[in-house]
């Protein structure tokens, strides 16, 4: 009986130590923010382009995070961001349905520019430089082609243009032989979003 | 099998690890230098280095001479370009380059005049070993000289005389292991004096003490044409000629010092960080021709084979010349069932037309008939794990191991498994008994790696601009609220200051309206 009582006695005063301990671990060591957010923002493609209908890619890491959005909805990501996504939350990959399109980047037609201010106030990077009554014109190396800028113009002088594919930018393709070929197909009938 | 095991270990001087011994089919070797003649047009990139594009500071129609800088660099690693002749400058546009993509660069295109005369702005150096070595550092950077054996990394960054790494050991590159091409071999054959000087230029500005000059034993009649002239040159007793058996890829910088010192140069670091200096026998050509003469870099030996050239040789041309140009002065006018190879067999590019210029790269061009092409072509079959490609492999990497990750889009696994330390000589695709094409797979790896590395760049500065934008937006918001309630407070009523809460709610009501009004726009 006094055995039991001590096991009983010990255990319980082991429990309220670790009970203590943890409760102070967790406010000393408390994390502001959500990691997993964090984590699924930086593997987004931060074009903040809303397409995903939220209003830029950090509301919708933590949508993502907290279960009420679906892994699939990024557009400009692709399956490869997707794929990124669904291992990290640990659920089944869906299939993307919108394919991104080639990369975009914003043109602003300089002489039909009326200087309104209403693409750069738009513009979710900054990436259109201008002044009240001045031409605005788009800083192309900052644009991410999110097409935010271009509803807002009144005299739609904005475009959006395929992206210039630079020399310095270019990579080998895969090598087309009927073995690579094989493997990418293999690859497809295995993908378990698509069965 | 004791060679082999040997071999792959590379831990003793005179050898490296891995290799191959392709047949080296140097049908060229005994056919003297001939000089190209004057194109009908001279078409010039802008960019020919690794590096930064230059700017044209020419304008068309303007006059140029042979020699004159028509394109100045920009940034620090770049070297200027210059007119391969005297003529008129007809148009700047772009124009297709030899590049695996057959894309372009904007390039200068130039119609000579006949009268090929120089610019005579440069002045000779001849008395080199009294000047700074700064100073023929600029003419060299000036000169527009790139490394010639195929890299184009601009020479002069090479060429600094750095106190925390000092160069004691300057090694003059005659390997030449690729199959096919003989113009370092005619090149060393046939100016000796020439390489000879310009390696004491070299040795002069890093301040090394020794050099020495490493040639293939397939190529015994250079060595002796250097043996020769270094005989007659008592000053240049510091200057060893090594005679080493032939071996591919023994030509590549890393491995050549590794067979010459024994030391193996770390990855990610350079021949400088263990006192040695490489350069190739075409570039230190270049560099003679710079400080001696005071002419800047505008041709080069260009070895034209293949078995589609009714008459292969050795070209010296102009950079700049049209490649179709070229090989009609080898007999060859018709394309059809031809494939064109820019560089030789093993680490050369497949060029889609000869409607290219030559560029300071280009040390070969091949013209092979498509059948040849295709027999050696074999369709790929799935590997058998046989491991000739490992111990082929001269930088100790598993190549069919990398092939497959890169197959299957595992790219950071393959770069965890060191994918950028290979050099892409192609010994284990020709190891293959199941003709894996390896060397492509990991170029298409290298690619996709760096376009992933890019986008992550990109993004990471997109996110920066935006929440610099919104963190920007915030702070604009709280100034307005703020300064309307500093205007509410001077035009309050006296009353209010007896109950200073009442101007807190006043500041607070107008916060929401602002705020109301920011969520209408």
């Amino acid at each position: 009986m006094t055995q039991l009582l001590a096991a009983i006695l010990s255990f319980g005063a082991f429990a309220l130590l670790f009970g203590v301990a943890l409760a102070i671990a967790g406010r000393v060591f408390r994390i502001e923010g959500d990691p997993i957010a964090e984590q699924i923002e930086t593997l987004l493609p931060q074009t903040q382009c809303g397409q995903c209908g939220y209003p830029g890619c950090k509301p919708y890491a933590t949508a993502v995070a907290s279960g009420e959005a679906e892994v699939n909805h990024c557009v400009p990501g692709g399956e490869r961001t997707m794929l990124q996504i669904a291992d990290m939350m640990g659920v089944e990959p869906k299939s993307v349905e919108d394919e991104p399109s080639a990369p975009m980047i914003a043109f602003v037609r300089e002489d039909e520019c009326i200087g309104c201010t209403l693409c750069i106030k738009a513009c979710p990077v900054d990436a259109i430089l201008g002044a009240p009554k001045q031409y605005h014109t788009v800083i192309t190396d900052h644009c991410t082609g999110c097409t935010l800028c271009v509803e807002p113009c009144p005299v739609d002088c904005i475009d959006m243009l395929i992206k210039p594919e630079l020399l310095e930018h270019w990579s080998w393709p895969l090598p087309d032989t009927k073995r690579s070929r094989v493997a990418m197909e293999r690859k497809e009938q295995h993908a378990p979003y698509t069965a | 099998m004791l060679h082999t095991l040997l071999r792959s270990t590379g831990e003793r001087p005179g050898i490296f690890s891995g290799g191959i011994e392709p047949e080296m089919s140097k049908i060229t070797a005994h056919a003297p230098i001939s000089t190209s003649l004057i194109a009908p047009i001279y078409i010039l990139p802008i960019k020919q280095h690794i590096g930064e594009a230059c700017t044209p500071i020419v304008s068309i129609g303007e006059h140029v001479f042979r020699g004159q800088k028509i394109a100045k660099s920009q940034g620090y690693v770049s070297v200027p370009v210059h007119a391969p002749t005297s003529g008129k400058v007809v148009k700047i546009e772009e124009h297709a380059i030899p590049h695996p993509s057959g894309m372009g660069l904007p390039s200068i295109f130039i119609e000579p005049d006949g009268n090929d005369t120089r610019d005579e702005s440069l002045e000779p150096i001849s008395d080199y070993r009294e000047r700074d070595p700064a100073e023929l550092r600029e003419r060299v950077r000036l000169c527009g000289i790139a490394g010639l054996g195929g890299a184009v990394f601009p020479t002069f960054i090479k060429l600094l005389k750095d106190q925390r790494n000092p160069i004691e050991t300057v090694v003059l590159n005659g390997i030449e292991c690729e199959p096919y091409l003989t113009n370092d071999h005619r090149l060393m054959l046939e100016m000796p004096k020439a390489i000879i000087t310009g390696l004491d230029i070299i040795m002069h500005m890093v301040g090394a003490k020794r050099a020495i000059i490493a040639i293939e034993d397939n190529k015994a009649d250079a060595a002796e044409a250097i043996r020769h002239e270094l005989d007659r040159m008592p000053e240049m007793e510091h200057v060893e000629v090594r005679l080493l058996p032939t071996r591919y890829p023994q030509g590549s910088e890393k491995q050549l010092v590794q067979v010459l010192t024994g030391k193996e140069i770390p990855a990610r670091k350079l021949p400088m960080h263990i006192g040695v200096l490489c350069q190739n026998v075409g570039t230190t050509r270049a560099i003679f021709d710079a400080v001696m003469r005071g002419r800047p870099l505008t041709e080069r030996i260009v070895t034209v084979s293949g078995d589609a050239v009714p008459r292969p040789g050795n070209m010296l041309t102009r950079i700049g010349t049209p490649m179709r140009f070229i090989f009609a002065q080898h007999g060859l006018e018709h394309f059809q069932e031809v494939h064109l190879l820019h560089g030789g067999p093993m680490m050369g590019e497949r060029l889609k037309s000869p409607d290219v210029p030559v560029v300071k790269s280009t040390n070969g061009l091949l013209a092979m008939h498509s059948k040849t092409m295709m027999d050696a072509h074999k369709v790929e079959q799935p590997c058998i794990r046989c491991g000739h490609c490992g111990v082929a492999c001269p930088v100790n990497l598993v190549p069919n191991l990398l092939a497959d990750q890169c197959r299957n889009e595992q790219f950071e696994k393959a770069a965890t498994y060191n994918l950028f330390d290979c050099i892409e000589c192609g010994a284990c695709s020709y190891v293959c008994p199941s003709n894996i094409p390896l060397v492509h797979y990991f170029r298409y790896g290298k690619g996709q790696l760096s376009q992933i590395t890019r986008a992550k760049g990109f993004a990471n500065a997109s996110k920066e601009r935006s929440e610099a934008r919104e963190a920007r937006i915030e702070r604009e918001k709280a100034e307005r609220a703020a300064k309307r309630s500093k205007v509410r407070t001077e035009h309050m009523p006296k009353p209010v200051d007896e109950n200073p809460t009442d101007v807190k709610s006043s500041a607070e009501k107008d916060d929401v309206s602002t705020d109301a009004k920011g969520d209408e726009s």
